[in-house]
């Protein structure tokens, strides 16, 4: 599949499976790298890209399957394992100890001998060569805390190289780089090819894949999808393969006029709570009987997005306004429902619901304080397990056992409480995020259904998917957004996942 | 008594009641460094100090004192680390059932065994940690300030006030200079970045409990078989805590550690050299105001009015590898 | 690595925490033969001293009451995912409170005096914990770390008010002067003639109260649920408009009253002055009180009165079996916290293995 056929691969795997738990994220793996190549791997979130790669880096042990290293079949137990194989590894989120200067933390793990006084002159000298050789350049006596996101992920790339890696992996490495320094990146690893390195890279984003790789591998729920040569594939092909063959469209109601618009959204900023901009200068509206669909590739903007119109992170600049409601200062995540505004977050585990809660109390997350739980200081348990007992039955939710701790249910089922909870409070607006990620193919036309029922009873929705063919299944209007900006608003009638694809790349206009 | 020789008297007085401070300090240095939060430093001195002064007693010798003081500690330190690096359980419980085992089990043997309502025997001739005299407190004797700076501050204490100031440059060679220290300041801030590195990180926090015991075994055999010349109940007097308070206000650095230790003994000090006197223009000004001062310090610090005390990052965190 | 193991839900409520418990006792029985005592005559006389007699089932729940008190306010905290280890620093605060409004008002009538003196050590308590808590909450410094702070501050605190405030003229003591009969809480020999003669109090009466009160709040209020909700998940409490900052720093206030309460009981109950070291370390036994209960309102209860027959009949073993003094209890103590707090899953593999559950 490559030019170098001769030369055994550097990579081989065969037959990797992994499960954790009930979640199967490696399906029977296989993968050819040759040496000398830049290998991308691309596929969603929750694909099973970054379960492969810790397999190879040892992180974790393969249930079954083999890996072969230039042609030798190895077992990796542990990073130390894949240290001494000559595969290096570049983690999305930097194995960086952020007080220590570049040269301890490249020396870090390789000191090579008890006293490091020597050992770091000689990292320091290692670093300043491997800035000349491959332009990698940084201060080695610099504290990576204080280095930009761009220079931690080069020392990250040194770290690899001083332990002589041949084979460097790299995870999702430019989710965190300005265009620029991914610029720069790509132009480092293109030397690294050009002096026999083995580079894996893993990403979604399908521009990059294009500009920098030789052959791409395509992964889509846990298994392998396909494999292609670059130069005989096109980003739209790749798109397809990503996100899997659009299945029968189901119909999508033709849209009643839209009434007034219950959500407005003015030059939005956020920032994160490192400071980092997140979403920059977003406009839209969603009017009565209106589902208007965010598509993107996750980590581009949308969770802080939602997380600012719901009232849980305060938004730098620009104004939302929820059913005539213009938020202040003032507002939460308390008085926005108070407005007539719902939200299903992205993660039910994490912010949607407390697991370790029964069913009863997750019903009354976010409405502890309303009247018809309970008057006065005291919550009317009675009340509620009614209220929850009826509203687990309306939204099909089973076992149909109030009683029963959340953390027992299937995610299915989690999320049809916490739709039934979101849709139950009868809401104007409706934010819902990754409405149907780990659930199941039953439940996720019952929600579907829910959301459709709501826009047709006049209810104004925001639907934030990774799952372009939920996007198109459920939206009048379907808004790209791409590196924090919304990149733009098309109507779904007049548009095509292809053109949606290439607007998710930061692509403006369809060609 | 002169102006010079009253400073210095109370200088030497700080740097006595700052020794036990500091090794408790350090000892923490090593364990919070590594990641994991240590509130059973004064449980783990007070074992010490009890452990040390039975063997110096039954021995005679105040070396065997030592040894087994630290090693009473290093047994606590493993428990500790076992609770907190193995079994992952919370860091902040499994310090105080060392601080009141230790209470607790000190004052119950030391009645059983000696009968005394927990106190012990003194500690006499080779038993106990003697002061030391310098070679050069004669040649400067009669030298103004100099000579009486050598004979009451420096010159004049026992081995362990040596151990202890030792022990400073030590354990900065150790954390700056050395392999370990390296890693022992990685896996603090970002165990996965130690584990990534192909490193084991129970083990480098085990070895760091390892130094947190004989570091409490050093300050516990101090207080009783150098300083008190035997063992009471709760000898240590909420020493540990003190020397917690020191190790925020020294951010978790050594040399700075000395720095802090030294200051809040010498506020000791001078609250007891204060007690009852009436300072010119002020009054009298209550030794417990002295007394509080570094725990006031240390808040004040803590919530960032002045300067800001940021801990290691891993800080009392069980390392669990993550999907 | 340890793979997360599961147990059925009994036994991880009830079969776990007992072994833990029953592990630190039969440890502790190791300690009293180690110095050369028989553990179950150890034991009899313990319970013996402690509920054998009337007089010492008072003393007994004399002591409950402290721990109710203490554990309670562990509790509370432990709910919102906060350690307050400042229980003995809030309490000398509470006694400080108590103690100014019944030297103050001390002549008045008691049915107005003392709710006035249980309220300002109740606020006193809830004061010197809301600081840290707030500290917390808007300046990023640990409760725990904190806590243990204005604990040495509080008994420096406590000591210069003792010397220089509240010390009658011409009194060598460090304390106060005995308050008037209006800020004396009633023996509970005076309520109920025929009770033997025990410091036992009215203050036990409302450590009960304070439990149904707790028990209501934790798992019946609106503000519980948010408390609950913080403890659990904080980014699911931001969600619902819980604020984990304004939790933290209501429910550092209640923890802070619920120990300056334990004043109640010493200071209003039994000794009517104020004096130093009257908390006896009573607020760490929260600590271990709360674990044992699993913070649960009965829990505590049981735990309370398990800690209660532990330092009356430890006091009564002491007087028969001189060896055996009672800082054996702070042993136990410390017993239950390592096994029931640091190491409470160290036995759940093999439990769970033993049952037959699943691992993986």
């Amino acid at each position: 599949m490559t030019d170098q056929g001769t030369a055994a691969p550097a990579i081989m795997l065969t037959g990797i499976d992994k499960r954790f738990g009930t979640v199967h994220a490696n399906k029977a793996i296989d993968l050819v790298v040759a040496k000398g190549t830049i290998h991308g791997i691309i596929g969603e979130n929750g694909a099973g890209k970054s379960t492969l790669m810790s397999i190879l880096y040892g992180f974790y042990e393969a249930d079954s399957g083999t890996i072969a290293v230039n042609g030798r079949t190895v077992r990796i137990r542990s990073s130390a394992d894949a240290i001494a194989l000559g595969i290096g590894m570049v983690h999305q989120h930097f194995m960086l100890v952020e007080t220590m200067t570049v040269a301890e933390n490249v020396l870090l793990g390789a000191e090579g001998s008890g006293l490091i006084a020597a050992r770091l002159d000689h990292a320091r000298a290692e670093i300043a060569r491997l800035g000349r050789d491959y332009g990698l350049i940084v201060d080695p006596d610099a504290v990576v805390g204080e280095l930009s996101v761009g220079l931690q992920q080069r020392v990250e790339i040194i770290k690899a190289l001083y332990r002589g890696a041949e084979i460097l992996i790299l995870d999702e490495p430019t989710g965190v780089l300005t265009p620029a320094e991914a610029t720069q990146l790509f132009e480092v690893l293109g030397e690294l090819r050009r002096q026999g390195r083995t580079i894996l890279i893993i990403t979604h984003k399908l521009k990059e894949i294009m500009a920098i790789t030789d052959a791409v591998s395509v992964m889509r729920r846990g298994a392998m999808v396909a494999h292609r040569t670059t130069a005989e594939t096109s980003v739209a092909e790749l798109a397809e393969l990503m996100v899997g063959r659009a299945m029968t469209q189901p119909e999508r109601p033709a849209s009643a006029a839209p009434g007034q618009p219950l959500l407005v959204v003015a030059g939005l900023s956020v920032r994160d709570s490192r400071g980092v901009t997140r979403v920059t200068d977003v406009s839209f509206a969603v009017s009565a009987g209106e589902i208007v669909g965010i598509a993107g590739v996750s980590g581009n903007g949308q969770s802080e997005l939602v997380e600012a119109i719901a009232g849980i992170i305060r938004p730098s600049a620009g104004t939302i306004s929820v059913a005539g409601h213009r938020l202040t200062n003032a507002d939460d995540a308390a008085s926005l429902r108070g407005y007539g505004l719902a939200h299903v977050p992205e993660d039910r585990h994490r912010m949607g619901l407390v697991t370790a809660f029964p069913a009863w109390e997750n019903i009354l997350l976010g409405h502890h304080a309303e009247a018809r739980y309970g008057t006065g200081l005291l919550i009317d348990r009675a009340a509620t397990l009614t209220d929850t007992a009826g509203r687990m039955n309306a939204f099909d939710v089973r076992p149909d056992n109030p009683h029963l701790k959340m953390a027992n249910f299937s995610g299915g089922n989690q999320q049809k409480l916490v739709i039934a909870r979101e849709i139950g409070a009868a809401p104007q607006v409706l934010i819902v995020a990754q409405p149907t990620r780990g659930v199941d193919i039953g439940a996720i036309a019952f929600i579907h259904d829910q959301l459709l029922a709501m826009k047709a009873a006049g209810k104004a929705i925001l639907l934030v998917s990774v799952e372009l063919d939920e996007i198109f299944a459920l939206s009048d209007r379907i808004a790209v957004m791409c590196g924090g900006r919304l990149v733009g608003i098309r109507d779904t009638n007049a548009t095509d996942q292809n053109e949606i694809g290439l607007m998710m790349a930061g692509v403006e206009r369809a060609a | 008594m002169d102006l010079i020789e009253t400073a210095l008297a109370i200088l030497a007085s700080g740097l006595r009641l700052a020794i036990p401070l500091l090794c408790a300090c350090l000892a923490g240095l090593y364990s919070e460094r590594s990641g994991v939060v240590d509130i059973g430093l004064e449980g783990k001195m007070l074992a010490a100090a009890f452990g040390a002064t039975v063997a110096a007693l039954s021995t005679g010798s105040a070396y065997a004192g030592l040894a087994v003081g630290m090693a009473t500690a290093v047994v606590l330190a493993l428990i500790h680390g076992y609770a907190a690096i193995t079994q992952r359980g919370n860091q902040i419980v499994s310090g105080m059932a060392i601080n009141m085992l230790a209470a607790g089990l000190t004052a119950l043997l030391g009645n059983v065994w000696y009968r005394e309502g927990g106190r012990t025997p003194s500690l006499e001739g080779a038993a106990r940690f003697n002061p030391i005299t310098l070679p050069g407190t004669e040649t400067l004797a009669d030298v103004p300030v100099l000579g009486p700076f050598w004979r009451l501050v420096v010159s004049g204490h026992p081995l362990p006030v040596y151990l202890a100031l030792a022990a400073v440059p030590l354990t900065w060679f150790l954390l700056y200079r050395t392999r370990w220290g390296l890693r022992l300041r990685a896996v603090g801030e970002n165990p996965a970045a130690v584990d990534t590195a192909g490193i084991s990180v129970p083990r480098i926090r085990y070895s760091a409990m390892l130094a947190t015991g004989v570091l409490c075994g050093l300050g516990g055999t101090y207080l009783a078989v150098a300083q008190a010349a035997s063992f009471l109940p709760h000898i240590t007097a909420g020493k540990g805590f003190i020397a917690l308070a020191a190790l925020i206000f020294a951010k978790w650095r050594p040399v700075q550690a000395l720095g802090a230790c030294l200051l809040f003994g010498l506020l000791d000090a001078v609250a007891i050299r204060l007690q009852g006197v009436a300072l010119p223009g002020i009054g009298q000004v209550p030794v417990q105001a002295i007394q509080a001062l570094p725990y006031v310090l240390t808040v004040i610090l803590l919530a960032g009015f002045v300067g800001r005390a940021i801990p290691p990052k891993a800080i009392g965190v069980p390392y669990v590898k993550e999907r | 690595m340890s793979a997360p193991v599961t147990l059925p839900r009994w036994a991880d409520l009830a079969l776990l925490p007992a072994l833990n418990v029953l592990v630190a006792f039969a440890v502790a029985g190791l300690v009293v033969l180690a110095i050369g005592e028989s553990p179950l005559e150890a034991t009899a006389l313990l319970l013996r001293g402690a509920l054998g007699h009337g007089e010492g089932i008072g003393f007994t729940l004399y002591y409950t009451t402290n721990f109710v008190f203490a554990g309670l306010a562990v509790a509370v905290a432990f709910h919102a995912g906060l350690f307050n280890i400042g229980g003995e620093g809030q309490a000398m605060l509470g006694g400080v409170g108590a103690a100014m409004v019944a030297l103050a008002f001390g002549t008045g009538p008691g049915w107005l005096v003392l709710p006035l003196a249980v309220l300002a050590a109740a606020a006193f308590g809830a004061l010197w914990a809301a600081v840290p808590g707030w500290l917390q909450a808007r300046r990023g410094s640990h409760v725990v770390i904190t806590t243990i702070m204005f604990n040495f501050i509080a008994s420096a605190l406590l000591i210069y008010l003792l010397v220089d405030v509240f010390r009658p003229p011409g009194s060598m003591e460090p304390s106060s002067r005995l308050f008037g009969p209006g800020g004396k809480l009633p023996f509970l020999h005076e309520l109920v003639p025929g009770l033997p003669k025990t410091p036992l109090n009215l203050s036990f009466v409302l450590a009960l109260a304070a439990s149904v009160v707790i028990y209501l709040l934790i798992y019946r209020s609106r503000l519980g649920y948010a408390i609950r909700t913080v403890g659990a998940n904080p980014t699911a409490a931001r969600y619902g408009g819980i604020s984990p900052e304004r939790i933290t720093i209501i429910v550092m206030a209640i923890s802070g009253a619920l120990a300056g309460m334990m004043a109640i009981n010493e200071i209003l109950g039994v000794q009517h002055r104020l004096i130093n070291d009257f908390t006896g370390g009573y607020g760490f036994v929260g600590i271990a009180v709360a674990l044992m209960g699993r913070s649960h309102p009965v829990g505590i209860l049981l735990a309370a009165l398990l800690f209660g027959v532990l330092y009356q009949g430890g006091t009564e073993l002491a007087f028969d079996k001189p060896r055996i003094t009672r800082d054996m209890i702070v042993v136990i103590q410390g017993l239950v916290i390592l096994f029931a707090g640091a190491l409470e899953f160290m036995f759940k593999p093999a439990l769970a293995r033993l049952l037959g559950g699943r691992e993986g």
